[in-house]
């Protein structure tokens, strides 16, 4: 059976293994330094994040470009008797989203203090990324399963030690929902695994099992489904979304970064490799649905948002909005939606990220989150509302801003096929800039009440830390060329792969739109 | 030893060495009775606890040795078939061997902190660990019977043995009433099964249904319900399950871990061998029942878990979920199934006995409430973290053994084409996992900082933690040589 192991690149370093190892190591190294030295911590875990995200670059840098397969393969052995292995592996869909898991963690160690025990919240926060690497990379469904359900632990640990007063239900919360969400995956990983076995080897390597196809139409659906549902809570896609405020609102400023950027693309991820991959003929049956819900996701996060009093529930629910945006261009199948929500994955990541990071800053000047408390900070903190309306814009989509980009890809992409749906989702880029700029507004304009006047500026240091947000957001905005160019062959392939078990063709629509183009400054008006 | 003499005169031949881990344990128990009866000063602990675990050293290195025989030679058994040696005996022996040698530990600290009397504890631990180790290589149902009571008398009595505690004499009235109550059942089971099969030997009993088409089988039926409904008092499976909750509450922390772990794995030992290895041939009949049983016990113990506030309490109807889990695996009726029920009871064991470990450590006469655990966090982190990993080793959490043990359950019920089973298992699973999961944010987070008093703590206790916490961890990351060890564990039927 393990004749997989041919399969293995013949890259010697197993540089993806040495993603996974290297934060753990970080956190045990973190562990053993002797308590009396606290101001050690973070620095010693930011080393070791670092050189994780340094790992990062490295795959993408390496990363061949017209290749659409899973790239730096590595396959170990596990537990034979249960037909597991460790096999992890790199595609145009992961690869942005592990630089980004790579980037986040160092700079949120190094951008936010934890204020107490600084030793636990290093060892959590190290241990977060490795096993957000795991759940990107694995290409195993058992190490999967694994990779994504242990995320749970450290982010629980962060959000019930060092969040809000509320922390202790958000956090259990958090939990449960999640845990819910994948208690019927596992049945399904086992199911597909075993039914799909036939009179082989039992195998749970997705890259097999997508090439088996082994299953009948209702048992996939089935199966499907259960997958679906784990990942939607994830997302989150309302109706199951109301985990997501209470953490974000009571989660530190580390925890939401991560949250926001990283673990929630877990679920439009697991959508893409194994919703689409391993079901493609339930994907297209289910398409309608979950991209209605998508679309519900986009107008209803986006009308909460707008009566949010507290400044981090309204990020919360704009990344409601913005998550559903990616549904939908994933389940619209066309080159350019499915392009368009890979990218917007990580736009999201970084302007959410990005919000949740200067919320944070703002809340530990002022005490207070809420938005009638605040008024007039951009004359006391001009530097501090500059980088805040770069980042808000960036959210909202305006065009010469990586917001933009993606979604307009995803519309462009999904009007093709899901017509209506986008007409309703374009709703969704109105109404965010309201929420927004709304928001901005009463925060940043108006009167500065005495206390608003001595909100101190953004410090050299916090500007650093927000620097390569700033430079994401607007490079992606200018010049995607580089990250489209290796998503589109992996999308162009798995789409080919939904055309092959499906019944669904993709619509022609000439050649690939976007990826030549720069439309930074001509749509603008 | 008067029991072996009787049956060395009956006549049938005896192997001495397979017996061999069970004579080292009564004679250790003879030993430490004998020394603290001429003894002129008052028995000291530590000479009854270094007597315990070299008992249980001694002995599983014996229990080793037959492992290998039973590996090369196959397996076989003794005194006329009574007494089966197979990797299965060999399996449950060494878990028993384990769960002794933990208990005696955990005993240690305990029994000097309450001033019980040392010798008449261990003594009744050794013979309820003999018991044990009788009742999962009982090849006979008599026998089994015996090795039942042996376990069952032993645990009553150390219950009992706080005697300033009116809760721990309450629980063993309660266990002891419930316990004899059980025993009944079982034994109009076991006589059931005479009439119906006309042996009490699981070969005869096993060879008997294979050759034989019952015109009705009422009779048969009867016998297993009824010792089904016997062996699912002893495993705490519901809804044979109301007196756990008060029991374990009541014992003393190192009984309740004695019970909630050696106890429940003796008994599903005994309804493996009974079920899976000699009624295999009627499994159409009794799987359904033992399926109805699982979901029952599973959404049982998962609902009342998080209805309660006594830590004690709460585990013990995680235990009762746990039960449930190990009764899927039995539904599935088949040697995954069985092998699966082995992992899980030898992960489920070793994270349990850590789990009472701490929360003996933490008890004192007002009962455990939730409230004693705040801020564990923050005064003891060591012991805090490796309290949560055996709680999530519990909820079942990735790369701990408690994952492991449950995916294979899973797979198993799977493989059976029983989804729904395996549904329900996960879904209880998620409403488990919110009580361990309240456990663990009392544990870190506190609104206040409350001065407290700092767990009295005996390294005996830690050896116990550390061992059960590493396991765990072990197991859920490289679990491939326990799982070989369950696999060649499955029972097997040897006459001769």
């Amino acid at each position: 059976m393990i004749q997989l192991v041919a399969a293995q690149t013949a890259s010697s370093f197993p540089v993806l293994n040495a993603l996974i190892i290297v934060p753990i190591a970080g956190a045990l190294v973190v562990v053993l330094l002797p308590n009396s030295r606290p101001e050690l911590m973070r620095p010693v875990g930011a080393i070791f994040a670092s050189i994780a995200a340094a790992l990062s670059l490295y795959v993408m840098a390496q990363f061949s470009i017209h290749e659409a397969g899973f790239q730096f393969q590595s396959i170990q052995s596990w537990i034979p008797s249960l037909g597991i292995n460790w096999h992890v592996g790199v595609d145009g869909i992961s690869l942005w989203l592990v630089v980004l898991t790579g980037l986040i963690t160092p700079i949120v160690l190094i951008a936010v203090d934890p204020h107490h025990d600084p030793k636990p919240y290093t060892a959590w926060l190290l241990l977060l990324q490795a096993g957000s690497f795991g759940a990107f990379l694995a290409l195993d469904l058992f190490l999967f399963f694994v990779m994504f359900e242990i995320v749970l632990v450290p982010m629980y640990m962060l959000i019930g030690g060092w969040g809000y007063d509320d922390r202790r239900y958000a956090a259990t919360k958090f939990f449960l929902y999640t845990m819910a969400g994948s208690a019927l995956m596992l049945v399904a990983i086992v199911s597909v695994a075993t039914l799909s076995a036939g009179n082989q080897d039992i195998t749970f390597n997705v890259v097999e099992l997508a090439q088996r196809q082994a299953l009948s139409t209702n048992t996939a659906r089935l199966c499907f489904l259960a997958f679906a549902l784990a990942f939607v809570i994830k997302v989150p896609i309302v109706p199951v979304h109301t985990w997501l405020p209470d953490a974000h609102t009571q989660a530190p400023t580390a925890g939401s970064v991560v949250l926001a950027a990283v673990m929630l693309k877990l679920g439009t991820y697991g959508l893409l490799r194994f919703g689409l991959y391993l079901f493609p003929e339930a994907s297209v049956w289910a398409a309608p649905t979950l991209a209605t819900l998508g679309v519900i996701g986009v107008v209803y996060g986006a009308i909460v948002a707008t009566m949010q009093k507290d400044l981090k529930r309204l990020v919360a629910y704009s990344s409601v909005a913005h998550m559903g945006f990616i549904v939908l261009g994933i389940f619209a199948f066309t080159t350019q939606s499915l392009e368009g929500g890979v990218l917007q994955m990580i736009n999201h990541g970084l302007s959410t990220g990005a919000l949740f990071l200067m919320v944070g800053m703002l809340y530990e000047r002022r005490k207070t989150r809420a938005i009638e408390e605040l008024s007039g900070i951009q004359s006391a903190a001009p530097v501090f509302a500059g980088f805040f309306t770069v980042v808000m814009l960036s959210s909202i989509g305006v065009p010469g801003l990586n917001g933009f980009v993606g979604e307009f890809l995803v519309l462009i992409g999904s009007y093709e096929t899901r017509r209506w749906w986008t007409v309703i989702a374009a709703t969704g880029v109105i109404l965010a800039a309201l929420y927004l700029l709304w928001a901005y507004q009463r925060v940043f304009h108006g009167e500065p009440t005495p206390d608003d006047e001595q909100t101190p500026d953004l410090t050299l240091k916090e500007g650093l830390v927000l620097a390569p947000f700033i430079a994401g957001i607007v490079f992606l905005g200018l010049y995607p060329k580089p990250l489209l160019e290796r998503i589109e062959p992996a999308v162009d392939d798995l789409i080919s792969h939904l055309e092959q078990h499906s019944d669904y063709v993709q619509p022609d629509l000439g050649a690939p739109v976007v990826v030549d183009e720069n439309h930074g400054s001509e749509d603008d008006h | 030893m008067g029991a072996l003499q009787i049956l060395g005169f009956v006549g049938p031949s005896v192997n001495w060495w397979a017996l061999l881990p069970q004579i080292i344990l009564l004679g250790a128990a003879l030993l430490i009775l004998l020394a603290s009866a001429l003894a002129p000063q008052r028995t000291s602990t530590a000479f009854t606890t270094i007597t315990t675990l070299c008992s249980a050293i001694t002995s599983s290195i014996v229990a080793i040795g037959l492992w290998n025989d039973v590996k090369t030679g196959g397996p076989s058994s003794s005194i006329a078939s009574a007494f089966g040696i197979d990797g299965f005996s060999i399996f449950f022996t060494l878990l028993i061997l384990i769960g002794l040698a933990a208990t005696a530990l955990l005993s240690h600290g305990y029994l000097d902190r309450e001033g019980i009397d040392p010798p008449e504890f261990h003594a009744l631990l050794l013979c309820s660990a003999a018991g044990a180790i009788v009742m999962a290589s009982a090849n006979d149902l008599i026998v089994m019977f015996l090795g039942l009571e042996a376990l069952s008398i032993g645990i009553y009595v150390m219950i009992a043995m706080h005697h300033r505690r009116s809760e721990a004499r309450e629980s063993a009235i309660k266990y002891f009433v419930l316990g004899a109550f059980s025993s009944a059942f079982l034994l109009y089971g076991i006589a059931l099964t005479y009439g119906a099969t006309g042996s009490t030997n699981l070969v005869h009993i096993r060879n008997y249904l294979d050759a034989v088409v019952f015109r009705d089988q009422h009779l048969l039926m009867a016998a297993m319900a009824l010792l089904l409904v016997g062996l699912s008092f002893k495993v705490a499976a519901a809804p044979f399950h109301f007196w756990a909750p008060d029991v374990y509450q009541g014992a003393p922390s190192p009984v309740t871990g004695w019970m909630a772990s050696i106890a429940k794995a003796a008994g599903f030992a005994a309804l493996l061998r009974i079920f899976f290895a000699a009624f295999a041939s009627h499994d159409v009949d009794w799987a359904p029942i033992v399926g109805v049983l699982a979901l029952i016990t599973l959404v049982v113990g998962a609902v009342m878990a998080i209805l309660q506030t006594d830590v004690k309490r709460m585990l013990a109807f995680s235990s009762v979920s746990h039960a449930g889990y190990v009764l899927v695996a039995v539904h599935a009726a088949s040697a995954e199934g069985t092998s699966a029920a082995l992992f899980y009871l030898f992960t489920y064991t070793l994270m349990v006995l850590g789990t009472f470990a701490v929360v003996g450590a933490m008890g004192t006469d007002d009962g455990h409430p939730l409230s004693r655990y705040a801020g564990l966090g923050h005064s003891r982190p060591i012991l805090a973290i490796g309290f949560t990993v055996l709680l999530l080793a519990q909820a079942g959490i990735p790369t701990t053994s408690g994952f492991i043990a449950k995916f294979q359950v899973i797979a198993a019920a799977v493989n059976n084409e029983s989804y729904f089973v395996a549904g329900v298992a996960m879904v209880t699973a998620v409403i488990g996992a919110f009580m361990y999961l309240r456990i663990v944010m009392a544990m870190y987070v506190t609104d206040e900082e409350k001065e407290r008093t700092s767990p009295t703590w005996h390294w005996t206790t830690s050896v116990v933690v550390i061992a059960a916490v590493s396991f765990t961890i072990l197991i859920g990351v490289v679990p491939q040589l326990l799982i070989e060890f369950a696999e060649d564990a499955v029972p097997i039927l040897i006459r001769g």
